[in-house]
């Protein structure tokens, strides 16, 4: 039983939440970008993080070769199946031989296809999740391409179908786009300008932004007060670092496990699916907060999320309709 | 000095042991990982060694539900740490591992060792005796998977990285950048000098640990001839 790839949309790939306790040897995290839109998706469908499909910027085309329930988050692709208008952020039936048609999003960058029981690949240091430049994970350790045939599961509908979530918050912003941030292990040894830059300019993310990192644009390069050179150290999924040339570097899902540029600050995690969401010449702008704070924000977030993962667990037709 | 604790945004925190290179402070970190190893707990994720720090990475959630009412999460496991710092440990006698790695210098495998042996007034035996005589430390891995950091390379071979860097370097290309040396894991491009290649698999994602070499091992670089390359490479396959 298989997904057949019949176009294989921009950089799609097999993702999941990533290799966790592999760093200390140098194989990165990687996973979905949107973790929360992944998170959701495998919660929709009532399974443990599975192998799902990333992609970006424009979706594939797929041909569901046996009976299959899917559900889409993360940006609107526009969905067609079979040329007919299908929603997201709910359970899906797809008939065998039925043709999913994801297009281009307006808004946001990344979305997911998640599978009932999830794609059939073999986990690698315990993730599905492809990690390109070492050629492991995911579908033959790569991008997809046409013709690939992904293995599933065959489904059958289930009352599941008649509800769905709507998510609001993090899939829906106005330019410039604030991200919040905590200082990082090097902002004190910024300048003063550099600090006040760092609150009060907007940055464009340019067009080098893929899932190692978004490099920005400022209007001014930010600089330390003297020269520092520093030892390679641990760097992780939303450290804003500085380059010699000033100019911020946000490194992303799949950033090396450590790196030896000064680290003016780090996104807060619960902003890291809206970043992940941001296109090349978007806007941005950065707001500090506590440390305490974003760490209350977090936990706030996973009582939330826990609480929805109560709630979907027990859903019928009554409950939880949108 | 005393050891100091830096956030790393709100999942992760940085224990300091010092702010250079030194074996000293390799002991301590040394000490350290082995007393986490001991005491490791639900909350934690993992930990990434550095030269100079241990970065540990913990689940925010699950910290904040630890016992200690009115702190943060981020209070609460700089205070475990503490707790773990204070604990009086012997390592048990290092089985330290010294690892060879055969290397095949020069010609086709090594581009760059004529020239950074000229660059020395060298010969290019003179620069494998160098290179090959000595033992390294791994201080951490990183860059890449199995990438190791070797400290102790001889600084009369010491050389810039080369200008433009090339676009692809075949894996287990043995390379020479600044004061460092180091082995290529997987093709990549790359601005190191490369005076040899070793047949040697450095990533090993079916093993565990995933790596041939990891932190705290020591390295010799051994030569060897084309026809031995040839056919450990034949082995390993």
């Amino acid at each position: 039983m298989t997904l057949t790839i019949i176009k294989p949309g921009l950089f799609t790939s097999i993702q999941d939440l990533g290799r966790r306790g592999y760093q200390q040897y140098g194989v990165i995290v990687g996973g979905a970008m949107d973790r929360l839109s992944y998170r959701i998706g495998e919660m929709i469908l009532e399974q443990t993080p599975s192998a799902a499909l990333e992609f970006t910027l424009i979706g594939p085309t797929v041909k569901f070769n046996c009976d299959a329930v899917f559900c889409l988050t993360g940006a609107n692709f526009h969905p067609l199946l079979n040329e007919t208008p299908c929603p997201m952020w709910k359970p899906v039936f797809a008939e065998k031989g039925s043709i999913l048609k994801l297009s281009y999003c307006q808004k946001g960058a990344r979305g997911y296809l998640h599978i009932k029981g999830g794609i059939r690949v073999e986990k690698v240091l315990d993730s599905f999740s492809t990690y390109s430049r070492a050629r492991i994970g995911g579908f033959k350790g790569r991008s997809l391409a046409k013709g690939d045939e992904l293995p599933i599961l065959p489904s059958a509908p289930s009352s599941k179908e008649k509800w769905g979530i709507q998510p609001k918050n993090w899939l829906s912003w106005k330019e410039p786009v604030v991200i919040r941030i905590v200082k990082g292990t090097e902002y004190d040894l910024f300048t003063e300008e550099s600090k006040e830059f760092l609150v009060t300019s907007v940055f464009a993310i340019t067009k080098e932004a893929d899932r190692m990192g978004y490099r920005l644009a400022g209007e001014y390069p930010l600089s330390t007060k003297e020269p520092i050179n520093l030892l390679s150290e641990a760097v992780t999924f939303g450290t804003i670092q500085i380059p010699p040339n000033g100019q911020p570097i946000i490194l992303m899902a799949d950033c090396q496990t450590t790196g030896g540029y000064p680290k003016i600050a780090q996104v807060l995690s619960v902003d890291l699916p809206k970043l992940a969401q941001l296109k090349p010449y978007e806007n941005i702008r950065f707001q500090l907060v506590s440390l305490e704070e974003a760490q209350q924000l977090l936990v706030q977030q996973e009582k939330a999320f826990k609480l929805l993962e109560l709630l979907c667990s027990k859903n019928d037709e009554e409950s939880f309709k949108n | 000095m005393a050891v100091q604790f830096k956030p790393l945004g709100e999942c992760a925190v940085l224990v300091y042991f010092g702010n250079i290179i030194s074996q000293e402070v390799h002991q301590s970190i040394k000490k350290f990982l082995f007393i986490l190893e001991k005491e490791w707990c639900d909350g934690l994720i993992e930990v990434v060694p550095s030269y100079t720090n241990v970065c540990i990475y913990y689940d925010v959630l699950k910290v904040h539900q630890w016992e200690q009412d009115g702190h943060t999460p981020y209070k609460k496991i700089v205070s475990f740490l503490q707790t773990l710092l204070q604990q009086e440990v012997v390592l048990p006698k290092e089985k330290q591992r010294l690892i060879e790695i055969p290397v095949c210098y020069g010609g086709s495998y090594g581009p760059d060792l004529r020239e950074l042996a000229q660059f020395h007034h060298l010969t290019e035996q003179q620069v494998i005796e160098l290179h090959s005589g000595k033992e390294y430390l791994v201080y951490m891995l990183g860059f890449a998977p199995g990438f190791a950091y070797l400290e102790g390379l001889d600084e009369r071979i010491a050389t810039p990285r080369k200008e433009t860097p090339r676009l692809k370097i075949p894996s287990g290309s043995v390379g020479i950048a600044g004061k460092q040396t180091g082995i290529y894991p997987l093709e990549t491009p790359g601005g190191w000098q490369i005076i040899g290649r070793t047949p040697l698999k450095l990533f090993l994602p079916e093993q565990h640990p995933p790596t041939l070499l990891r932190a705290g091992d020591r390295v010799r670089f051994v030569p060897i001839t084309e026809e031995a390359f040839a056919e450990l490479e034949g082995e390993r396959r």
